[in-house]
């Protein structure tokens, strides 16, 4: 406290002036990487590229106009392609559901054994948490191209990629969310000598359950987004359908599948921010 | 009285306690049901029968071994054909030491570690000395030129499991890292050994066998190799230009993908950020360009990325600015977003307390805003960046290039399954290098533990 008096003014003066200099100096320097990173990264960008940025931009719009004339000449008919993909759209959805539900059980498993407040052995922790890096590291697409290639078309290796990357992802959120979750009450527990599962059925489980929801919402987001993607390199259900509406270059078909795609994702996005403000409690 | 009423609450959390288990029950109840109909629908029982046990044993080998083809023609026997994983350039110009020629009775010798051996004569390929196996087993070619096992002929049930004789072929493979094929033209030996042979330098390069840590010796030797240039220039060019990993082109892809990610996200926060001010009802008063920002931000967000990706790969072809904007469109309407409601969300007192020292606008916003959304803006930047490196991997795949193209292409040959392994590593690698680094500079910038 007194010692800022004695200080006095000048020098803090100088340290403040000190500190935004520096400050300063890191800001420019941060700056001029940034410049420098995105100036030679276009530059390859420029060099690499199949065809030109000025070209490509000019024909930026070709594409989709393209695809909009072709629908729009399609009339009514465009209207029956859309109930036409409606099947494949909620194959696709369902497998992303499921994986979600699968990969969030994994999670909990997992989470349960690398959150430092319920296990006490260090070990177990760190290797629980290792294996969830892993998990969540490779792409998704990386793991369901091997299992495509091992077992055939289907939908079973994107089901299985996404389990996989799901539970590594989910598991760490689950695991952050335990141990952030308030000790007073498992202390409680344990002084009136609740055992190891009876402190987690009654003081950690009704803290993070709203939380855990949540999270599994925003990956069921996520997830639709990555079967369709899955799809596309040949695990069935709407990526399947645009991939060869793509390849025949049905125009008026691709444009139905967008329109599908887009609203099923809107609308994802708006179900799961309403029920997980509905969860957490602010309506944001 | 206090009892009784004691006693009415008492009911009605008895009520409400067995109306929420009840709606736990139904609740779980259906969501098991979800799940065996959906285990069944998804044909989970049957993954051990779909699993392709062969080409996943082949896998797993070429992940983790490599193979020699030696090969004979039955018209000419005396010469033998040794070529590495039977690669078209990869011919063997000297023996190797487990081949042994017998210019007596015009034998060749193929030794395996296990003590085993196929000898190759003119008329006959005989197997000895396999561990377990006592049986000599003879392989020859009948007056149709058809190949059979000596002394099995009609009695091919009797044979042991490892072995399948057909009318065109004879398959032997004792174990995993022995093979032999007998047709009518020609036989043909697998030799499998453990490792990554010429993973530093190919079959070619005057460097061949020469280990990590060798080249890197070899590096800062004076004494020059080539005499036209210098050892470290040689090493790296070598190294770089091998022919069976291709490490130019894989590791350059790589970079690729990296930039796609770190240009994407880069342009997406430095577009994000002021689109976002401008959608923010404390920022901007007019609400028309509000709602016209906010339905830019569904847009762009709602389009996923791989549609943009296939709308971009039509303009610019095949390359990174496909990624890069792919990316970059997406995650300027999740950041922008994101971004407003992080504004909207900031406290008042700091922007008035700037205004009441009669600072304008852009110096309220600057002092009174920025400084309150500085560390989420940066730690949800280096959030994205981390997950878009994935999926510039997968853009990638989808034909934006980088390394998602070469891992498909290099999947799709159905042989080069160490390259595949290779490039998961790689991709393994640079994710959790990008994901250490994010969490060690949001830690640094930001300066408090993340909670994301």
């Amino acid at each position: 406290m007194y010692s800022d008096n004695i200080l006095g003014f000048e020098t803090i003066e100088k340290n403040l002036k000190a500190m935004a200099f520096k400050r300063l100096i890191y800001s420019f320097i941060s700056i001029l990487a940034i410049l420098f990173l995105l100036s030679s990264g276009l530059t390859i960008a420029e060099e690499n590229n199949a065809g030109s940025f000025q070209r490509g931009l000019s024909k930026f719009f070709d594409y989709p106009v393209d695809l909009f004339k072709e629908a729009f000449e399609s009339g009514w008919r465009w209207y029956a392609y859309v109930f036409k993909y409606l099947p494949d759209l909620i194959s696709t959805i369902n497998m992303a559901f499921f994986s979600t539900l699968f990969g969030a059980i994994f999670a909990l498993l997992l989470s349960l054994f690398a959150s430092k407040n319920l296990i006490k052995n260090q070990y177990i922790v760190t290797l629980s948490r290792r294996t969830m890096d892993i998990l969540r590291s490779f792409p998704e697409l990386v793991i369901a191209m091997i299992f495509l290639y091992l077992m055939g078309k289907s939908e079973l290796p994107a089901v299985i990629a996404i389990v996989i990357h799901t539970a590594g992802a989910l598991g760490k959120l689950f695991s952050e969310a335990i141990e952030n979750a308030d000790n007073k009450p498992i202390e409680g527990l344990q002084s009136c000598g609740a055992s190891w599962w009876q402190r987690v059925r009654f003081a950690v489980i009704p803290q993070v359950v709203p939380l855990f929801i949540s999270y599994t919402l925003l990956r069921l987001e996520i997830n639709v987004r990555a079967s369709t993607i899955l799809g596309f390199v040949g695990a069935g259900g709407i990526g399947e359908a645009l991939s060869a509406v793509i390849q025949f270059r049905y125009g008026d078909e691709i444009i139905a599948i967008m329109f599908l795609l887009v609203i099923t994702i809107i609308s994802l996005d708006y179900f799961s921010r309403f029920l997980r403000g509905r969860l957490i409690g602010d309506n944001k | 009285m206090e009892q009784v009423l004691n006693q009415n609450v008492i009911d009605a959390v008895d009520l409400k306690h067995k109306k929420h288990i009840r709606i736990l029950i139904i609740t779980g109840f259906v969501f098991l049901v979800y799940l065996i109909g959906s285990i069944l629908h998804f044909d989970l029982p049957n993954l051990a029968k779909k699993w392709n046990k062969d080409r996943a044993s082949m896998f797993m080998l070429d992940i983790y071994a490599h193979k020699d083809h030696i090969k004979m023609n039955w018209k000419d026997p005396q010469k033998i054909d040794l070529r590495f994983e039977g690669g078209h350039r990869h011919v063997y110009k000297d023996d190797p030491t487990w081949l042994i020629r017998n210019k007596n009775n015009q034998s060749t010798i193929v030794n395996f570690d296990n003590g085993g051996q196929f000898v190759f004569f003119p008329n006959r390929v005989e197997m000895r000395n396999f561990p377990n196996i006592n049986e000599p087993f003879i392989f020859k070619l009948n007056k149709n030129g058809k190949p059979y096992v000596d002394g099995y002929v009609g009695k091919e049930s009797m044979l042991p499991s490892w072995m399948r004789a057909t009318e065109n072929k004879v398959e032997v493979r004792p174990s995993l890292y022995e093979r032999l094929q007998v047709y009518g033209s020609k036989v043909e030996v697998h030799r499998y050994e453990l490792g990554w042979k010429y993973f530093w330098f190919d079959f070619d390069s005057p460097l061949v066998g020469k280990g990590f840590f060798d080249a890197i010796s070899l590096m800062f030797n004076e004494d020059r190799v080539d005499p036209k240039i210098s050892n470290f220039n040689l090493v790296v060019n070598e190294f770089l230009e091998n022919e069976i990993w291709h490490h130019n082109t894989v590791l350059f892809a790589m970079v690729e993908t990296l930039l796609m990610a770190i240009l994407g996200t880069l342009i997406a926060s430095m577009v994000g950020l002021p689109l976002a001010f401008l959608a923010a009802y404390n920022v901007t008063p007019l609400s028309s360009i509000r709602f016209f920002l906010r339905r830019l931000f569904d847009m762009l967000r709602g389009i996923d990325m791989l549609i943009w990706s296939l709308i971009f790969l039509r303009a610019f072809g095949p390359g990174l600015f496909t990624g890069i904007f792919a990316i970059a469109f997406t995650d300027t309407g999740t950041l922008g977003k994101l971004m407003s409601e992080a504004i909207e969300n900031t406290d008042k007192k700091d922007k008035e307390g700037i205004q009441s020292t009669g600072a304008n606008k852009v110096l309220q916003h600057r002092f009174g805003i920025i400084p309150q959304i500085l560390p989420i803006f940066i730690s949800q930047s280096l959030y994205y960046l981390e997950s878009n490196t994935r999926a510039a991997v997968i853009i990638g795949a989808m034909g934006a290039g980088g390394i998602g193209l070469h891992f498909l292409g290099a999947l799709m040959t159905g042989n080069d399954f160490e390259n595949v392994a290779y490039m998961a590593i790689l991709v393994l690698v640079a994710v959790m290098c990008i994901d250490t680094m994010s969490a060690k500079l949001r830690r640094l910038l930001i300066g408090i533990e993340d909670k994301k």
